[in-house]
């Protein structure tokens, strides 16, 4: 009778090498997945009938419906940077001077990170949760038993969406903390308008504007992408559904900050 | 017509799928029987391209399904209608919306009048009222949803008909019901079909021929007649246990 070898029985090298491996060989197994996804999405942008329709609905679920909740973190994030900045500064500097730090605060790092954050949560899980329930209950299936691509009918109406309304959130996002931010510090310092707009607009370039934008645009391609195949790759019922979204919010938060050390050391 | 040769299929270390061949010919309906989990709706999957075999080929209509690229899969997709175990309706439409996506035509896709006329047709074909199209899928019984999956998927006039498990899940009258509707779309719509069950007796009612599956391979096949008659003694275990629950039930 043949013996069985267990995995306890194999010399302690052999599982160190495959508990090293396993874990990495996954880890490419997903570049890989993810690599293919994306080329998908690229091959389905002539199907355009399929996708232009969900996009606009999708920008919708994105950009009107985030709106509220962008506005107000971004008030408290501008009033509160406002009221930090005159505790630190106050006395030291000129007052003129607390406009161009507030400004620069939001436009540069508050505003398209605090934006990313509340979508990876609002819209990544979402997303996660609906196209691995899709998965799991095998409407993906249905899709393409129908002849459909869920490239161009699922991922990239999601994935557009994301990248047109995340830089336009920001926009907003950075408007709306300045004004805060003014009104606060109005409130706390009794700074005058004037020294704000000027202190403001001292040390405004309009490339802080860019790089603004150009962060959104990364931040918006990583709470869509990274959801999008996280979900369409749910196994498992409700528990991986579950997993699936945890893991997609999770990993896109890490992913912007990350993006954002290695954006402010390039571009900056 | 459909053919499967020698098509193997292994997930993980477990082995589903383990050198079926199988074959269906043009305007017959198959019923492929066998126990739960044993690969039944792998096999439907390997034929409109949702799996691909390990080893082995899948020919429908002439082609090699494997080797199909995306856009030839498409359209091989258009000329089969899978109606799924669970109906698969896509729960963020109503249920006209889904069976208008059944609808495989591009041409007749964009059009809305043609697309209301054919929705209705479909929804008659299976039994249901024009007003259920408004209904959500979540607002539909079970029998329901599998009777719009089956509308969905007979929406672009397949000429194969791939069924998954059609009788599961509902009580002894409606799997009827459901076996009479099936029986009546092979006579309306003289589609090739197979028809995935682990219910002899519907079975029986519904295919010309019946063949089994049993350890990853094709057991036997051939007409009711013969299944009953047969003195193989996996077949005849499977039968009785059937019969035995009948009777018990």
């Amino acid at each position: 009778m043949d013996q069985l070898t267990t995995t306890s029985e194999l010399p302690v090298p052999v599982n160190a090498a495959r508990a090293v491996a396993r874990p990495v060989l996954s880890a490419l197994e997903n570049v890989g997945r993810f690599g293919m996804m994306v080329v998908e999405l690229v091959r389905a942008l002539p199907e355009w009938r399929a996708w232009l329709p969900r996009t606009i609905e999708q920008c919708q679920h994105v950009g009107y419906g985030s709106l509220a909740i962008v506005m107000l973190t971004s008030a408290f994030a501008g009033g509160v940077t406002s009221f930090q900045a005159g505790y630190q500064f106050t006395g030291s500097i000129p007052l003129y001077l607390l406009g161009a730090v507030i400004a620069e605060s939001i436009i540069l790092e508050l505003g398209p990170v605090m934006t990313g954050l509340l979508l990876a949560g609002r819209i990544g899980a979402r997303y996660a949760a609906e196209l691995g329930t899709m998965r799991v209950t095998e409407q993906i299936d249905a899709l393409e038993s129908l002849g459909r691509n869920p490239a161009s009918h699922l991922l990239l109406p999601r994935v557009l969406a994301g990248l047109v309304m995340l830089p336009a959130l920001v926009v907003v996002s950075d408007a709306t903390g300045m004004v805060s931010g003014f009104l606060a510090a109005k409130q706390s310092i009794h700074i005058t308008y004037a020294d704000y707009a000027y202190g403001t607009q001292r040390f405004f370039r309009t490339f802080d504007l860019w790089y603004s934008v150009i962060k959104a645009e990364a931040f918006g391609a990583v709470v869509t992408l990274i959801p999008c195949y996280v979900g369409f790759e749910a196994q498992e019922g409700a528990e991986g559904v579950g997993r699936a979204t945890t893991t997609a919010v999770v990993a896109s938060c890490v992913l912007i900050l990350l993006l954002d050390l290695v954006l402010a050391k390039l571009l900056l | 017509m459909i053919e499967l040769r020698n098509v193997h299929k292994k997930f993980g270390r477990h082995v589903v799928l383990d050198g079926v061949d199988f074959s269906v010919a043009d305007g017959e309906t198959v019923a492929l029987l066998g126990p739960s989990g044993t690969g039944k709706s792998v096999l439907l999957k390997h034929i409109i391209g949702l799996m691909r075999p390990d080893i082995g080929d899948v020919i429908v209509d002439g082609e090699s399904v494997p080797r199909l690229d995306r856009r030839q899969l498409a359209a091989l997709r258009g000329r089969i209608g899978y109606a799924f175990q669970t109906g698969a309706l896509f729960d963020s439409m109503t249920v006209y919306e889904n069976i208008r996506l059944g609808i495989t035509d591009d041409a007749c896709y964009g059009d809305r009048d043609f697309c209301r006329r054919r929705v209705a047709e479909c929804l008659h074909l299976v039994n249901l009222a024009d007003d259920v199209g408004k209904l959500m899928p979540a607002e539909l019984s079970g029998g329901m949803r599998k009777r719009v999956g089956i509308a969905r998927a007979i929406a672009g006039r397949p000429k194969y008909l791939l069924y998954d498990e059609p009788t599961s899940g509902l009580d002894p009258v409606n799997a009827d019901a459901m076996d009479a509707l099936i029986e009546r779309l092979q006579k309306e719509l003289h589609a090739t079909s197979v028809v995935v069950s682990h219910d002899v007796r519907g079975s029986f009612r519904v295919a010309d021929r019946i063949a089994l599956l049993h350890n990853g391979r094709i057991r036997a096949v051939g007409t009711a007649e013969e299944f009953m008659a047969a003195k193989d003694s996996v077949v005849r275990e499977f039968l009785e246990r059937d019969v035995q629950f009948a009777t018990e039930g």
